[in-house]
């Protein structure tokens, strides 16, 4: 029908792209832990994003059952929860004993 | 089924509203804000995989990040001051190593998103289908079947990492063990 307006898995990989340079570009110029953090889950949810798009790709191939992009970004999903649980409790225990946040602060293994 | 209404106007819509969503997040000054812009980036992105015809996933962004990861973060920025540092500068000095970091990784996409081999483009749109309303079976069939769960042993693993993490998230936030 309208095949110049249809929404290809390209558009997805280039919005996924997008938000992943968003992502990095936080990740390396934010001083602020818990924004890295945050610019952190923006490269994982660009990342499932692409798979999701992927999965839908191969199900126009090889049929509905193809859904492994799909089953992967919920392991991101799952890993995400585990780094951000773990990240913010390395952060709770940096801000007890420097109280800071800052990430170009946090330059001794030991204190 | 019938096929999709509008379907580029969502697209834009919501992919308008993430990267606003993901610009504010490492621009804002107040964590909160940025957490609160973070939260509009993954609801519209569940929208997005409605659009993909994934729903189980979308429900999992929803309950998962938007309801459980965010309130863990909004949680921990209340436990730290963030009134002080919001009066701190709030970038780096390497914002220009970071500038030209994210210039090379978005050459190297578009390089990529436009090679072309033997005249077609690498990611050409497949044959539309317009999903099945089993997905969430599908999906639980890869991970849980005996006989053809093909994630069965990974999705094993993810759950000895979720207490690995639990027991690790516990650990450097208590005062003494």
């Amino acid at each position: 029908m309208h095949a110049m307006l249809d929404i290809s898995t390209l558009h997805y990989l280039v919005l996924g792209a997008a938000l992943f340079l968003l992502g990095v570009i936080g990740v390396l110029t934010r001083r602020n832990v818990v924004i890295v953090l945050m610019s952190i889950e923006l490269i994982l949810n660009a990342v499932n994003l692409n798979l999701v798009a992927f999965s839908r790709y191969w199900q126009g191939i090889h049929g509905p059952s193809a859904l492994h992009g799909q089953v992967f970004a919920i392991f991101v999903i799952t890993d995400a929860a585990a780094e951000a649980a773990v990240g913010l409790g390395i952060l709770i225990a940096f801000f007890r004993n420097k109280e800071t946040v800052n990430v170009d602060e946090v330059n001794l293994l030991k204190w | 089924m019938n096929p999709p209404v509008a379907t580029p106007f969502f697209f834009y819509l919501l992919a308008a509203t993430m990267i606003i969503g993901g610009i504010l997040v490492i621009t804002r000054k107040n964590a909160v804000h940025s957490a609160l812009a973070l939260i509009t980036t993954l609801l519209a992105q569940a929208g997005l995989y409605l659009m993909l015809y994934a729903p189980f996933v979308a429900g999992v962004q929803i309950i998962l990040y938007a309801g459980g990861i965010m309130v863990l973060f909004l949680f921990v920025i209340m436990l730290i001051s963030i009134e002080r540092a919001q009066k701190e500068r709030q970038f780096n000095k390497q914002w220009l190593i970071g500038i030209v970091a994210a210039a090379a990784l978005g050459g190297l996409f578009i390089a990529v998103y436009t090679t072309t081999t033997k005249g077609r483009v690498l990611f050409p749109e497949g044959r539309m289908s317009y999903g099945e309303s089993d997905n969430t079976q599908r999906i639980a069939t890869l991970l849980f079947d005996l006989h053809s769960g093909t994630y069965m042993f990974a999705f094993e693993i993810a759950s000895l990492l979720l207490l690995v993490a639990i027991i690790g998230a516990v650990v450097m936030a208590k005062k003494r063990i």
